[in-house]
Parts: C-alpha cells; sequence; structure tokens
C-alpha cells in the first residue's frame, strides 16, 4: 500500500479542467498511429536498421505512446479541478472561427485578396461584438493596410481575384497585380 | 579585421537597415502588446522574408526577437500584466515598484538592464567566436547527431513538473517530421495513400498553426480584456546610472543568459530562474524580493535578454536551434540554400560578423525608441483583446497561404491551430513539438550518414567532442532524476512536518 502511495506521489502533477480528456485523446492517437507502423512504413532488405523508413517512425511512435501513458497515470493520480466539460466546450467553440477562417481562404482566389481581407475583418468585428462604428473603420482600415503591405509592397505571393476579370480595363491590370 | 568591415559593408546596405529599424521598433510594439509575443510575430513574417536576401530577412527577424522583450516589461511593470511570456517574472518586483510610486524607476532600470543583458550577449558572442570557428569544424555527423540528441533530451528535462508532456510532444514532434515521402529510399510513411500528405507537413504550417492561430483563437474564444491605462512621469536615462549599484547582479544573470541561451532546449525561463534566485541568495534585503526589489527586476531583465544572442550560436555554429524562435529562423536558412553549421564560420564569417553588428545596433536602436516613446507605446497596446484576435488570424492566413497557395496547408495550420489552443488552456508546452519536429529531421540524416563509418558501438563516440557530448547527455539524465528524488524527499519531508502546502509539480 506505501508502495503504491509512493508511486502516486511520484506521478502527482498540477492538472487544469480537461486535463484527462486530452490525455485520454492522445494516448489513443498514439496507440492508432502505433498500431499503423507495419502498414504504412516499409522494411527493406540489404539495409541497416538505422536507414530504414521504418527506424524513426517506430522510435517517435514508441517514446511517445510510453510518455502518453505515463501522461496519463500522472493525470489520474493528480488532484482534479472541476469544469472538465466547460473546458472540452471551449476547445470545441473555437471551431466556429476555424469554420470561418477556411471560408475566408476559399473566398480569396474568387474575390481577391482586398475584398476577402475586408469582409473578413468587418464580419468577424460584428462576430465578437465590436459594432461601433470606430471599431468597424478600424478593420477596414486594417485589413487595406495588410493586403496592400504584403500584396503590393512585399508582393507575397497570393492569387488575384477572379472578380478582377470583370474588371474595366484599366483598372484591371493593376487590380491583378496590386490588389 | 577585413572580415569585420566586410561584415559592416552587409550591415550597410539601406534594405538591412530598414529591416532592422522595422524589426526592432516592430518587435518592442509587439512585445510589450500582451498576447502577442516574438514568437507569433515571427511565425507571421516568416513566409514574407522568403522574398528577401537572407541578411534582409534575418535581421529583420532578429530585430523583432531581440526587442520584443524590452517591450514586454512595460506592461509587466505599469499594469501587471507581462507583455511576452518572459516577462513573468518582471511583473513580481517591477508592478510593485510602480504601486510604490516607483514606476519610472523599474521601468528605466529595466530597459537598462535589458540593454546591459543584450550587449553583454553580443560581446561573449563576439569574444567566443573564434573559439567557435576552430571548434565548429570538428563537428561531424555524429558529434551533430549527439547534440541534437542533447537538445531533445535537455527541452523535456526543462520542462519541470510537465516532463511526460514534453517527452510525449518532441516524440509527436519528430513523428511529424517522418511524415511523406521518405528522403533516402523514396518509401512512404504514413501517408494513408492520401495525395496531400506524400509531401509531407511543413514546419512554418505547423509553426503558423501553433503560436499564430492558436494564439488568435483562444483570444476570439476567451471572454474580452482590455489592457488596463497607464501613464509614466519622470527621467527615464536615470536607470543607466542605477544600473551601476546593481552591476554585480547585472553581469551574473547576464552571463547566465548567455549560457542557458547557448545551451539548445534550456532558453530565458531557466536563465531567469536562476538569476533570480542568485540575485536572492547574495542580496543584503532577500525578503524585498517579489515585494519591489530593483535587484530582481535587474536579474529578470538582463537575464532573458541575455538569451537572443546567445541563442544564435548553437544556430549558426551547428545548424543546430535550440528553441522555437531560431528554428523557424533555420527555415530563413534553408530557404536560400545558406547553411549553418561549420561552413558558415569558415566561409561566410562576415555573413556572421553582420549577424552581431545587427544585434548590438538592434539594442541602441530600441533603448532609444523606448527612453522617447514610453507613454505613445501605453496608448498603442490599448487594443481590446478580440480584436486582437480578428488581427492575428488575419495575418496568419498571408503566412500559410503564401507558402503554396494551399488550402490543406490552411486546413492543417488551423487543425494545429486548435491543438495549440488546447494545450495553451491545458499548461502543456508547444516548444518540444517544433524542436522534435527540426531536431528530428537532423538526427535522422545525421545519424545515416555517421553510422556509414561506424563498426562497433564504441567507435560512435571514440572522437574527443562526441566523447564530451555523450558523457554530457549521460549527466543531463543522472541529474534529472537525482533532482526528481530529492524534490520526492523534499516532499516527504514537508508532509511528515504537516505542511498543508500541496504542490502538484512533479516531473
Amino acid at each position: 500500500m506505501a508502495h503504491i502511495k509512493t508511486l502516486q506521489e511520484l506521478f502527482r502533477r498540477y492538472r487544469r479542467p480537461g486535463d484527462i480528456v486530452f490525455a485520454i485523446v492522445f494516448l489513443a492517437f498514439s496507440l492508432f498511429l502505433l498500431s499503423q507502423l507495419y502498414s504504412e512504413t516499409a522494411w527493406l532488405k540489404r539495409t541497416n536498421w538505422y536507414a530504414q523508413p521504418r527506424f524513426w517512425p517506430a522510435v517517435s511512435l514508441v517514446g511517445m505512446a510510453i510518455f502518453a501513458c505515463l501522461h496519463f497515470i500522472g493525470s489520474i493520480c493528480s488532484p482534479r479541478i472541476l469544469g472538465r466539460w466547460k473546458e472540452v466546450a471551449f476547445w470545441v467553440s473555437s471551431l466556429e472561427f476555424v469554420l470561418y477562417f477556411l471560408a475566408y481562404v476559399v473566398l480569396v482566389p474568387q474575390l481577391g485578396y482586398l475584398p476577402s481581407t475586408v469582409l473578413f475583418t468587418v464580419f468577424l468585428t460584428i462576430r465578437i461584438g465590436e459594432t461601433r462604428i470606430v471599431n468597424l473603420l478600424s478593420a477596414v482600415g486594417f485589413a487595406i493596410a495588410v493586403a496592400i503591405i504584403f500584396r503590393a509592397f512585399l508582393q507575397v505571393k497570393i492569387p488575384a481575384g477572379r472578380i478582377y476579370e470583370a474588371l474595366p480595363d484599366g483598372i484591371r491590370a493593376f487590380a491583378l497585380t496590386y490588389l | 579585421m577585413e572580415t569585420f568591415f566586410s561584415g559592416l559593408t552587409l550591415l550597410a546596405q539601406w534594405e538591412v537597415l530598414v529591416a532592422l529599424a522595422i524589426g526592432s521598433i516592430g518587435g518592442v510594439i509587439i512585445g510589450a502588446i500582451p498576447g502577442v509575443g516574438a514568437a507569433v510575430a515571427i511565425a507571421i513574417l516568416l513566409p514574407a522574408t522568403f522574398a528577401f536576401e537572407p541578411i534582409v530577412g534575418l535581421t529583420l527577424l532578429l530585430g523583432v526577437y531581440g526587442s520584443s522583450m524590452y517591450g514586454g516589461a512595460i506592461p509587466a511593470i505599469l499594469i501587471n500584466t507581462p507583455g511576452t511570456a518572459v516577462n513573468a517574472l518582471t511583473t513580481y518586483d517591477g508592478y510593485p515598484m510602480t504601486k510604490d510610486g516607483r514606476g519610472h524607476r523599474a521601468l528605466s532600470l529595466a530597459y537598462s538592464a535589458s540593454f546591459f543583458g543584450g550587449i553583454f550577449s553580443v560581446v561573449c558572442l563576439i569574444v567566443l567566436s573564434p573559439v567557435l570557428a576552430m571548434i565548429a569544424p570538428h563537428f561531424g555527423s555524429r558529434e551533430i547527431f549527439l547534440a541534437a540528441l542533447m537538445g531533445i533530451i535537455l527541452v523535456v528535462v526543462a520542462h519541470r513538473g510537465q516532463v511526460f508532456a514534453a517527452g510525449m510532444l518532441a516524440c509527436f514532434g519528430i513523428f511529424i517530421s517522418t511524415i511523406g515521402l521518405e528522403p533516402a529510399k523514396y518509401t512512404k510513411r504514413f501517408t494513408f495513400d492520401q495525395s496531400w500528405l506524400a509531401s509531407g507537413i511543413d514546419l512554418i504550417v505547423v509553426v503558423l498553426g501553433l503560436f499564430a492561430i492558436s494564439q488568435a483563437l483562444l483570444l476570439l474564444v476567451d471572454k474580452e480584456h482590455k489592457p488596463g491605462s497607464a501613464n509614466v512621469d519622470g527621467n527615464l536615462f536615470a536607470g543607466l546610472k542605477d544600473l551601476f549599484q546593481f552591476k554585480r547582479v547585472a553581469s551574473v544573470s547576464s552571463g547566465l543568459g548567455v549560457l542557458m541561451g547557448m545551451i539548445p532546449g534550456v532558453g530565458e525561463f531557466t536563465a531567469q530562474f536562476l538569476s533570480y534566485t542568485y540575485a536572492q541568495k547574495t542580496s543584503k534585503k532577500p525578503d524585498l524580493f517579489g515585494k519591489g526589489s530593483p535587484e530582481g527586476l535587474v536579474a529578470s531583465e538582463a537575464a532573458n535578454n541575455a538569451v537572443p544572442g546567445a541563442a544564435m550560436i548553437p544556430l549558426l555554429a551547428l545548424g543546430i536551434p535550440g528553441e522555437a524562435l531560431t528554428a523557424m529562423m533555420l527555415s530563413v536558412f534553408y530557404v536560400h540554400n545558406v547553411i549553418p553549421g561549420p561552413q558558415l564560420f569558415q566561409g561566410q564569417l562576415d555573413f556572421v560578423v553582420a549577424l552581431y553588428l545587427a544585434l548590438i545596433v538592434l539594442n541602441v536602436i530600441v533603448l532609444v525608441f523606448l527612453l522617447f516613446s514610453t507613454n505613445l507605446l501605453l496608448k498603442i497596446i490599448q487594443i481590446p483583446t478580440r480584436f486582437l484576435g480578428v488581427m492575428i488570424l488575419t495575418l496568419s492566413f498571408v503566412g500559410v497561404y503564401s507558402l503554396r497557395n494551399s488550402v490543406t496547408d490552411c486546413a492543417i495550420a488551423s487543425a494545429f491551430g486548435v491543438f495549440g489552443l488546447i494545450l495553451k488552456r491545458l499548461n502543456l508546452p508547444i516548444v518540444p513539438i517544433i524542436l522534435g519536429m527540426v531536431l528530428g529531421g537532423i538526427m535522422e540524416v545525421k545519424l545515416r550518414s555517421a553510422m556509414a563509418r561506424v563498426k562497433s558501438p564504441l567507435d560512435f563516440i571514440d572522437r574527443p567532442i562526441a566523447a564530451i557530448l555523450f558523457l554530457l547527455i549521460i549527466g543531463i539524465l543522472v541529474l534529472h532524476v537525482r533532482a526528481v528524488i530529492h524534490e520526492q524527499k523534499a516532499r516527504k519531508q514537508q508532509r511528515e512536518e504537516g505542511s498543508s502546502d500541496m504542490s502538484t509539480q512533479q516531473g
């Protein structure tokens, strides 16, 4: 009994709400990857162990599984702070913004960098409840500054919007290169 | 001398000077805004710098890296909110000093100590350069493999109380680096027959997800909180003279900063912890620590600002990044086909000298900027946190999408963003993933080339540097086990004495 208690002490650490959920999911993920080691990597004939394609994935996945297991044990042995599912809900709620981000990514080649950035920043500003005119103008100003600095000035590789093709001759070339 | 002038000529190009000015002033502003640190800024700027000459891109990033901690001290001292994570210790003594009406003294001391730490580390770099140039060529494949292995072990054991988590995340990083088409035999690894996984997962996509997108999501989902307002009156130049009273603490702390910066996997937190403990133990007024001790403030700021310069040592001399920010800088080298390592010191010493000089100039620019514009900065940082989240998310797009115009990259970065958010919420470390990715790749390549000439296991460590590195690795592991046993005994003793203090930090 005393030994178990000492072992428990050894694994005890600071544990935030939701820690055990993460520990379980990460352990399951590590074990899943480890189970795929044989089918997803090759072991070649006439090749030394250190040059085998399977060697480093095996080292990393075994390490991952062992440490994830110890981390999980640590989570069980440590005092719990309440609020597990509230914390998980917090993680999940971030997916809403991921969705907006991916929609923005899809929009850029269609609408062009400048218009979609303005749309994206204004939409997010409204979404977070900053609906005062000053904030909306700041969002527009920020979007224009970012688009001009990165696309026009730094010439960062972002494709021109399909919609620019429909613009009148004079502006089209300018928009295709700079906006 | 010829190399020095050649380095000076490299630095004197207008593009380099503009990059240095933008990087250092931008870095101070970014550092001063709570919620955005140098890592977020560097991750976003990284792909944009690929279009520049290596020296221009690196000076820009170096400017942000070296100056953000100066800026981070301002909200730490005046409003008790560290601008960057490494300024957390500054709040211990800085904020109590502000409450006592000594805010301007705390700020001027912090600037002076940071300046001292920054310059001290560059001087060390310059002094150590000839030694490095001499030792670096003796680093062959097996030495670099052992140094990278030591970096991984150090980054794991340095996370006291989170060793298991750091271990699993470092291994996860190594695993990510193996995904895709394997470079020597061209077999697929963990691609699950998906074409988008065949080219592997790009380091920058992971960095942007874990640092920038995760921070944006965190700020967007969390409750709104605007940093409090503050103002500072009084002469900020006084701190330069004031620092002479604490020259012993400043020198030792900077020395510790340099030492911890040089060792891969350690960094600012350990440097600060050691120097703060040293300052407290040797102080005539140890009771004042945590209640507004200028010595504590000097120890914390001098130590953290000495790290960036020193962190360039393993990167430049061996091509081994010691922490996440230098790992990001490594990709700038790779993109331009400049391979940092022994050859750099032999063939392009002027490039190295130019980087040293850039570090000195950036410290001067930042100090002058701060002495005149602290109050202006205090107004700039009043950005609502959720709006800050919008800004970071918008900028993250440029970083990820400009790499290959790939929607898949953006989706992967978003997935790492959510993963980073969970890690941040759980107070688990992110850096081991990045170091695992970079050092894992280095270890794979170097082990393969080293083993070709090794007949028995002992051959691996038959050269002096390899033997020293091997002994160091054994020493680190033994010391870690010893420290865990000591902590355990101390806790047991505390319990027997009936103490109610429940420390849950354990490795």
